[in-house]
């Protein structure tokens, strides 16, 4: 620019303050929600006129009605004439049952693997490989049904296998002893529970006192006093009948203990084994992207193996392993609704006969998706929560 | 866990490199330390026990043969040995399902153009325009096989079609539209625009966030609800549009990790030189993003590929259904294992060579 005199100021356009920038930007969304409420106008007079030509009338009126269906295997107690609404809650309560036990079950095992396809023995890092490669590659549902078919084929109740005294793995499923829980037992729980609320303030505060003058402070004496010391002691001092209620057979089938149904079984292996794939790769990963200095200045200064492991190199994998590892969480919730393929009630599985029951196919479904959604976000917002605590904070 | 402790390989002392090599290699590889050799002796026995009993009843005590309709042969080694017998009995309907016998031909060319389709889509040299028209073709060709009525090949309804056309077929198209359907998904996501981004957040969450079963039981069950009376729709169409709904989620996820990766000065430059909105992305930014994102968009595809299997709950006829199907026969009900067994060494040979295609990829895509 040569010249000193002020520039004019830009001409103003014809819808003031509105740019063509802005314009085109508005004739988009317009466009484009124009479309989407069209396709949902129209998508929602079809089916109001459907609806009134079948005459199935919308709403969720029909919770309160007697459900009728028979539930098999539940967590909580159902009866077939309590309403179609308890017996949804009886299918969440299954789909949880799944869920979590699978999570906790296919952390375990896929670290495991993880950590066997970094070992240094050739052949136990190639079993691993191989087990990874083939629970990838082959549909889930193949290897449910896979696992089903082999559960059925196992031998009757009379001729049950007996791998440890007290289990009995038939077709009727795995059968394992239990302990009953009742009040005094869960005083006792109640009190552990408590003790690891205190323990982990005393934790805390210990982690304080060394990071101000670098003196270590053991905090194991406290955890053993208030995990172990101080149930052991309410336990004794109330007499809680600690009791273990051994299955046997009668007759036909068995009594006693704890028994998981061929359906759950067969549902909770195929979830567990197949996740476990995933997680073992992403666990791989996470320690592989731990770089080799780490572990050479950790030798140098010649800490222990577990401590190393514990203070230095896992804290640095979880930032690689935590997000990866939230998909593959939600991945088995939402995976196990399979469980409709082999007819262990869950909540879709529920609301699938339900549907058929009923005909209120928009209601059925709409509270399949809303049940996952509550539950996608749930596990999302808790697995955001945690990776912000142990991500890098940077600057 | 010994094994933890051996995590990056402690730098050994150079050893003397005597010795028999074979010997040198297992001192090294199975019994570095007194653990880890104790771990080894383990597990080769528990590999010993479970090939030869699998040996046993796999290849041993098998039947391989029998005459047709007739598994008493079977029967009579149930428990000890396998009956692969029934995989010849029934083979052609695990594979076609009730496509008409005498016309099973068509679906077996329309797997093998499938299956060049893929493998000429693998080939970098290959990655031009004219491939896009070879795909266009090759989908055309594949529909004329299955469905004929012209050319004097006998019509074919889609409801007699089965087996592992038909999982091609639901795994190819969901690929075909669901990669476009990304490429606008993510580009929706990243708008400036308020509403256009909410769309497709809200798209994205809700597909993401329900299970692909629900999909499916919409698609079958709500589906002709929500068509105008008189509208019917095929069952098949139904899922492969709930397929093709359910894999756009997934990839735009996959694609936006990609523009994400594309530098900021190259949107600059793009601005710099007046190219539109779309120009930008199409000789931009999109060309870019996709090649960063090609590795992660083929494990998508693996995982779509085998829950296309999950139709099987709203009754289609892919190849899970037709291997469940070819089981029901009272007199070949008890050997459903070997279907399994050989159903998933298909679906395993696909997934393995994609997988192992996507391991190249990264292998190569260094730059």
């Amino acid at each position: 620019m040569t010249s000193d005199a002020p520039r004019p100021p830009p001409r103003r356009r014809f819808f003031g303050a509105f740019g063509q920038r802005e314009l085109k930007g508005l004739f988009w969304q317009a466009l484009v929600v124009g479309i989407a409420v069209a396709v949902i106008a129209f998508l929602w007079s079809n089916t109001v006129t459907n609806l009134s030509a079948r005459r199935i009338t919308t709403g969720f009126a029909f919770l309160g009605r007697e459900a009728g269906m028979p539930i098999a295997d539940s967590l909580l107690a159902y009866n077939p004439r309590d309403s179609y609404l308890w017996a949804f809650v009886v299918g969440i309560a299954n789909t949880l049952r799944v869920a979590v036990i699978g999570i906790v079950l296919a952390t375990i095992l896929g670290t495991v693997i993880g950590i066997s396809r970094l070992s240094a023995n050739w052949l136990l890092s190639r079993l691993a490989a191989v087990y990874v490669e083939t629970l990838r590659d082959i549909p889930l549902l193949l290897q449910l049904l896979f696992w089903y078919v082999l559960m059925q084929a196992l031998p009757a109740a009379r001729a049950a296998w007996r791998p440890i005294e007290g289990v009995f793995l038939s077709n009727r499923g795995l059968i394992l002893p239990a302990i009953p829980i009742g009040t005094p037992q869960l005083w006792v729980l109640g009190t552990a529970v408590l003790g690891l609320v205190v323990f982990y303030v005393i934790q805390r505060r210990l982690i304080a006192q060394q990071m101000r003058d670098g003196k270590p402070r053991p905090a194991w004496p406290f955890g053993l006093g208030l995990l172990v010391g101080l149930p052991a002691a309410v336990s004794v001092l109330l007499g809680v009948p600690w009791t273990i209620e051994w299955p046997g057979l009668r007759g036909f089938n068995f009594v006693g203990g704890l028994t998981l149904a061929p359906e759950y079984f067969a549902l909770l292996i195929a979830l567990v084994t197949y996740t476990s794939a995933f997680i073992a790769e992403i666990v791989r990963s996470g320690i592989q992207s731990v770089p080799r200095g780490q572990w050479d200045a950790a030798n140098a200064l010649g800490l222990r193996r577990s401590f190393m492991l514990r203070q230095i190199i896992l804290p640095q994998a979880l930032r690689v392993i935590v997000p990866p590892m939230t998909s593959q969480y939600l991945n088995l919730t939402k995976n196990s609704s399979l469980a409709v393929a082999i007819g262990y009630q869950d909540v879709v599985s529920i609301a699938n006969t339900t549907l058929n029951q009923t005909g209120q196919a928009i209601e059925a479904i709409a509270l399949i998706m809303a049940v996952f959604l509550t539950i996608s976000l749930g596990i999302s917002f808790f697995m955001n929560w945690y990776n912000s605590r142990i991500a890098l904070v940077e600057r | 866990m010994t094994a933890i402790a051996d995590i990056p390989e402690a730098p050994r002392t150079a050893r003397p490199q005597i010795g028999n090599p074979v010997l040198r290699w297992l001192r090294t590889n199975l019994f570095s330390s007194i653990p880890n050799g104790i771990l080894s002796v383990v597990l080769l026995a528990v590999l010993a026990k479970t090939i030869f009993s699998f040996a046993q009843w796999g290849i041993a005590n098998a039947v391989w043969l029998t005459p047709a309709n007739d598994s008493s042969a079977c029967r009579a080694v149930r428990g000890v040995g396998a009956c692969w017998a029934i995989i010849p009995e029934k083979y052609r309907f695990i594979l076609f399902g009730t496509y008409p016998f005498d016309e099973q031909w068509r679906p077996a060319l329309a797997v093998l153009l499938f299956i060049a389709l893929f493998y000429l889509s693998t080939r970098r040299a290959l990655w031009r325009r004219e491939l896009a028209y070879l795909w266009i073709a090759a989908l055309a060709l594949i529909s004329l096989l299955m469905w004929g009525g012209i050319l004097g090949l006998t019509f074919v309804s889609q409801d007699r079609w089965g087996g592992l056309p038909v999982t091609l077929i639901l795994a190819t198209f969901g690929l075909a539209f669901g990669f476009p359907l990304g490429i606008l998904v993510a580009l929706g996501r990243r708008s400036k625009l308020p509403a256009i981004r909410s769309l497709s957040v809200l798209y994205v969450e809700l597909i993401r966030g329900v299970p692909l079963v629900s999909l499916l039981f919409m698609a079958s069950v709500m589906f002709p609800l929500f068509m105008p009376n008189g509208f019917n729709i095929d069952k098949l169409l139904r899922a492969q549009v709930a397929i093709i709904l359910f894999a756009g989620a997934y990839l735009a996820e996959v694609i936006r990790g990609g523009l994400q990766a594309v530098a900021r000065g190259q949107y600059e430059a793009a601005d710099a030189l007046g190219l539109s909105y779309w120009r930008k992305n199409r000789l931009i930014v999109l060309p870019q993003a996709i090649r960063h994102v090609i590795p992660p968009a083929v494990n998508t595809f693996i995982a779509f590929f085998k829950d296309t299997s999950l139709v099987l709950i709203i009754g289609i006829f892919d190849l899970l259904t037709t291997a469940k199907t070819a089981i029901i026969d009272p007199a070949w009900q008890q050997f459903s294992v070997e279907v399994y067994i050989f159903v998933a060494g298909i679906y395993f040979v696909f997934c393995f060579a994609m997988s192992r295609y996507s391991r190249s990829l990264e292998a190569t895509s260094g730059r």
